[in-house]
């Protein structure tokens, strides 16, 4: 059963990660590497790694996107366009 | 579409050069020696339940020495690369935040850091310790900082802790090293009753330090970042 949702975790791992590198948006790519952060951390704990999982949903997905958005808003405003 | 080409074989063998590692891959029934050594001796040597911060704090402690270390470093560098722009602090005027996300802060804010400060003190018992206290603490922070865009950090105070709890971390290393075996040795405090709060000698100590190093340095991040933006 385990290694059932792995792979499907897996799977849309592996979809995000591909809508991350060809998505015309920033913001598209930015949540699709904190989703894929927050899948990697849900498959760290069902393989009983509870330390890394949490490591894992605080920094990776929570964290790292913010600095991102943050990062992206500073980009935009010296650019003073529409990007993203 | 030479390119494309030359990017296919080099992915192709790519893949070759992986293969036989995956065929050869075995679900481990038992544990490699090192790690039987750790699993067998850790909880009456270190007296700490939970083993992964054992061999975190103590056995692999230079380790997470060099990775407060790093971070410390990348802190520093994004500080002095956004130091420049200090004019014009607040001026623009911002949009007020939503009053869910203002009264979901009053209520959240308060119980995250208690949840931080639980997971770091329990690091010796429970999943987690310093590092991932330290960041909830930094994710309740910047929950406050988006709820209320006029919030000021006193950097002062940030950096005093920061600093403080780093010296302090070293200074119980190299006590370690005076009073018990050798350096980040956690034995000088006594060991305590196996899976109570106050066991595993200095290893509760150490990790409310790197807690609150670690989390000092992330809400200075988002500050930094954060400081004149619109």
């Amino acid at each position: 059963m385990t290694i059932i949702i792995i792979s499907v975790l897996g799977f849309i791992m592996v979809v995000a990660a591909v809508l991350a590198i060809y998505s015309q948006k920033l913001l598209t790519a930015i949540i699709a590497t904190g989703v894929i952060s927050l899948l990697a951390s849900l498959v760290y704990l069902l393989l009983a790694a509870p330390d890394v999982a949490m490591t894992e949903a605080a920094i990776g997905s929570g964290l790292t996107t913010v600095v991102f958005l943050l990062a992206l808003n500073r980009i935009r405003r010296n650019q003073g366009g529409s990007h993203g | 579409m030479v390119k494309r080409f030359l990017m296919l074989v080099l992915l192709i063998s790519f893949a070759l050069m992986i293969l036989p590692l995956l065929r050869e891959i075995r679900p481990a029934t038992e544990l490699p020696p090192l790690a039987q050594k750790y699993v067998q001796d850790g909880p009456d040597e270190l007296g700490a339940a939970n083993l992964v911060t054992a061999v975190v704090v103590t056995y692999r402690g230079l380790d997470t020495l060099g990775e407060v270390a790093v971070l410390f470093i990348a802190t520093a560098g994004v500080g002095f690369l956004l130091r420049r722009k200090e004019k014009k602090l607040g001026s623009s005027p911002k949009r007020p935040a939503s009053e869910i996300l203002q009264t979901g802060t009053d209520f959240l804010m308060p119980l995250i850091f208690l949840f931080g400060v639980y997971i770091f003190v329990h690091g010796h018992l429970t999943p987690g310790g310093g590092f991932q206290g330290g960041v909830m603490i930094a994710s309740g922070m910047l929950l406050l900082f988006l709820s209320n865009s006029a919030t000021r950090i006193n950097h002062t105070v940030l950096h005093f802790v920061e600093s403080l709890s780093g010296a302090f971390y070293v200074g119980l290393c190299v006590l370690g090293l005076i009073l018990a075996a050798g350096f980040l040795d956690n034995r000088f405090l006594p060991l305590g009753k196996l899976g109570s709060l106050f066991s595993g000698g200095a290893i509760p100590i150490i990790y409310s330090l790197i807690g609150l190093k670690v989390g000092s340095e992330l809400v200075g991040i988002l500050e930094n970042l954060r400081r004149n933006d619109s």
